[in-house]
């Protein structure tokens, strides 16, 4: 056996232990919900994980109605430097529980071990950690002084960061003063479900955490639901849309964070051997399930052969398979849905005369497996140079001139992030300045941090999720009438001050 | 073992396309593509989380073994410290028969005829299972002398019986941008490596990494030092922090990766200095494996300099096969 084959390195799932079934959690407790069950499969076997409640309308009343009395009661009323204690406590718990969070993630999602384990955990705890801090810091979001929480949010969040999107939506939710009805997507309600766990466990008050499960009928139920001041979706494009014409015409204050066709400008001046790294993190991390995923790889002409060349080398050494060993780089495709997208995109760039060329690696006989794929010779009119195609598919175009970059780098309905990738710093700044995208990335890509605000321009969205913005998304100007003036203080004698 | 037989400086002249004077030297290497520090140490880090285990695990500590430069660099080196040092070269691990033998023993030159006396027929090339014995040379470790004492320091422990030559670099000339000051240097102590029968011994070109202080300067001295006809490349005299990095191995691997894509010819690397534990020399391994391919893990294409890492190598192997960690007394001292 050749050494870089690696013995398998699994990751034991001894440390799991789940529940045969998983109910509603709503206010503070799970029960059976009213829809029909259904089953949550492992995607890298295909074999069966739990079976999943489904939330029925009347369901989502309770959740709504649980939410509304937590936060009439209790979250609302409780200062700001008690619900960070809280957010504090979970924070710590997830970080305790980091190794059953990460190994339920692979397990249920896909995703390779070692991204849940160093990428998705500490992430969502570090989300949970940066929003305590602001939970008693309200007066510094930039609303003037004592803002005031929304009220209920109804949160929908994908499959492909399931724990960490939930962290995304409910810290700043929870820091702000709002509770929420969160539910996960059908596919990957596991880590939800613990997470559910670990909000009884921190003894947070009752109601002001809830998480139903079901598809997208119950997601539909809820952010329609009349007693909701506020929704937060992060998904589909299509899905977006069709919440935006339900909330419209209503006091809904709604964040949408959706597809994207992120471009990835490599100039012929860039660090070359990180610029492969950058562009293999940008599209095959996470199987390429990631709306900024930098799936459009734009090369200056003078260096695409090379970089092709060396891509092509660097994809060579991927290791596609188990998710849960320790040294796979490419997980399984989360759904036979998505892998059928996936292939039919493919297929149609294919069809349109790009040049196709896939990694060479053993798919596993089980489970649903999309090899690393780059297509050449790729047009601006091709299918796979404009649809996200949300898979480890990369479609490389070429330029000439910075100006011709910006150009096709900004045509695209979409525009949530960027990447540059050039040694010389005034370019970076101004290419940065051009591109109409929420995110960009220089000389690196995928990285993310609580304090930064993360969001889109156009199709992908309105609204930033992270930092000073992603909490003002959770809050409003205080009423005028509620302005009190100051204590008036007592006047410093002099001699006083030593 | 025997170094290239290319003529020294030949490298350089066909791809400057002139001679290699400070000028086009510096044109060169300046137009090589930068390095970004947090990609390429990113890049490092995920490197070292391959997990490897078992018969993987196993395979790696026999062959980093192997690759071991069983190094002594002391002022209170003496013919009886060197002696030793030569029988743990040769046995490793006096309790285990089927451990492999380390790839040479590195002395200052004025030890080389009692490390090729104390080897007896043990010495020979690596890769024929044998011990090679390694000199360091002009004026090592700081390299601050005249030219002719550098050449005739090399010249000296050639004649002695050193197989490898492990010279060090004017970082001062490098830093002053005296490229061409360098690269005649090399050049120099490459031809100072000849022996009467016309072979050279091996040469391997010490940067001293940790002076040279970014990675665009390492960089570009990795490749002064393939273009001036080096055999290797190696970060460390191990007397100056810091010494070998994984980020500084990877980069002069890629540019070793670089040079084959070029010529076709193989250059090894070397890190020297700071690796003493096997996990940190298993993510060495990994990091060769997956940036330039397993065809470079051979005595010839790859070494570690070390001292202390036999002995942690010699315990992981032993936990191996018994099931259960043993001490330092369980190990020889060399």
């Amino acid at each position: 056996m050749s050494f870089l084959e690696y013995a398998p390195a699994p990751e034991s799932q001894a440390i799991l232990n789940l529940r045969s079934e998983y109910g509603l959690f709503i206010d503070g407790e799970f029960r059976s919900g009213g829809g029909k069950p259904f089953a949550s499969i492992n995607p890298a076997t295909e074999k069966h994980i739990t079976t999943i409640s489904t939330a029925s309308a009347d369901d989502v009343d309770v959740a709504v109605a649980a939410a509304r009395k937590a936060y009439d009661r209790v979250w609302s009323r409780m200062s700001g430097a008690d619900r960070g204690k809280y957010l504090f406590r979970i924070a710590r718990l997830v970080q305790e529980r980091s190794r059953e969070l990460a190994v339920a993630e692979s397990l249920d999602n896909g995703k390779p071990i070692k991204e849940s384990r160093d990428v998705d955990v500490p992430l969502v705890a570090a989300w949970f950690f940066y929003y305590a801090g602001w939970a008693d810091k309200l007066d510094h979001v930039g609303l003037g002084a004592a803002p005031a929480p929304l009220g209920v949010a109804a949160q929908v969040i994908p499959w492909n960061f399931p724990l960490l999107m939930l962290a995304w939506k409910i810290a700043p939710a929870l820091a702000a003063g709002n509770t929420v009805v969160l539910k996960p997507a059908e596919t990957t309600s596991l880590t939800a479900l613990l997470f559910a766990e670990i909000v009884q466990q921190a003894d947070l008050p009752p109601g002001v955490v809830n998480i139903i499960t079901g598809a997208g009928e119950t997601g539909a139920a809820l952010v329609g639901h009349g007693d909701v001041d506020k929704v937060a979706f992060t998904g589909s494009t299509s899905v977006g849309r069709a919440i935006a014409k339900s909330v419209a015409g209503t006091n809904k204050k709604l964040t949408l964070e959706l597809g994207g066709k992120a471009a990835n400008i490599v100039f012929d001046d860039a660090p070359i051997d990180q610029a492969i790294e950058g562009i293999v993190n940008g599209i095959f991390f996470n199987q390429g399930h990631v709306c900024c995923a930098g799936s459009r790889l734009l090369v200056q002409e003078s260096v695409h052969d090379e970089v092709i060349d060396r891509l092509k080398t660097r994809l060579s050494t991927l290791r596609l398979g188990d998710p849960l060993d320790k040294n796979t780089d490419i997980g399984a495709i989360n759904s036979a849905e998505q892998l059928e997208r996936i292939r039919s995109l493919s297929d149609v760039g294919e069809a349109e005369g790009a040049e196709r060329w896939t990694a060479a690696c053993t798919i596993p006989d089980n489970g649903f497996w999309f090899a690393p794929t780059i297509f050449t010779n790729v047009s601006t009119s091709h299918r796979i140079a404009r649809e996200e195609i949300f898979g480890p598919v990369l479609s490389v175009l070429t330029f000439r001139t910075p100006a011709e970059a910006i150009a096709k780098a900004n045509n695209t309905p979409y525009g949530l992030s960027a990447g540059i990738w050039t040694d010389k710093g005034s370019r970076i700044l101004a290419v940065a300045d051009k591109l109409r995208a929420g995110v960009v990335w220089a000389n690196t890509f995928n990285r993310f941090d609580p304090s930064s605000p993360f969001g889109g321009y156009k199709e992908s969205g309105y609204g930033r999720e992270g930092g000073r913005h992603g909490i003002a998304a959770y809050l409003k100007t205080a009423a005028p009438t509620a302005v009190t003036a100051p204590a008036k203080r007592t006047p410093i004698t002099k001699g006083a001050s030593k | 073992m025997t170094g290239t037989q290319i003529v020294p400086g030949e490298r350089a002249v066909a791809l400057l396309g002139g001679e290699a004077n400070d000028a086009n030297l510096r044109r060169y290497l300046h137009g090589i593509p930068g390095v970004d520090a947090v990609g390429l140490e990113q890049r490092a880090a995920g490197l070292g989380t391959r997990s490897i285990k078992t018969t993987s695990k196993a395979w790696a500590l026999d062959r980093i073994i192997g690759l071991v430069d069983l190094t002594t660099l002391e002022g209170a080196d003496t013919p009886g410290k060197v002696r030793s040092l030569v029988a743990k070269a040769v046995t490793p691990d006096p309790a285990d028969p089927s451990c492999p033998r380390v790839a040479a023993v590195c002395v200052y030159g004025d030890m080389v005829p009692h490390a090729v006396q104390a080897l007896g027929t043990a010495h020979g090339d690596p890769d024929q299972g044998k011990i090679a014995v390694a000199a360091v040379a002009t004026a090592f470790p700081s390299g601050r002398s005249s030219r002719s004492i550098k050449l005739e320091d090399t010249a000296d422990a050639v004649a002695a019986g050193a197989d490898e030559i492990d010279m060090v670099i004017d970082r001062g000339a490098f830093l002053a941008g005296r490229y061409g000051q360098v690269y005649d240097e090399i050049v120099a102590v490459k031809e100072a490596c000849r022996r009467a029968d016309g072979t050279y011994a091996h040469l391997k070109v010490i940067l001293e990494t940790g002076e040279l202080n970014t990675y665009d300067n390492v960089r570009r001295a990795s490749w002064l030092g393939i273009l001036a006809g080096g055999d290797f490349i190696k970060t460390s005299t191990g007397k100056v922090a810091p010494a070998a990095t994984l980020p500084v191995t990877l980069l002069m691997l890629e540019v070793v990766r670089d040079w084959h894509r070029l010529s076709g010819d193989k250059v090894g690397v070397k890190p020297a200095g700071g690796i003493r534990a096997s996990k940190d020399a298993i993510k060495y391994l990994v990091t060769v494996a997956e940036t330039v391919g397993e065809e470079w893990l051979t005595p010839h294409l790859f070494r570690f300099g070390a001292s202390s890492l036999l002995n942690d190598v010699l315990l992981q192997r032993q936990k191996m096969t018994t099931g259960h960690y043993s001490g330092p007394d369980y190990v020889t001292i060399d």
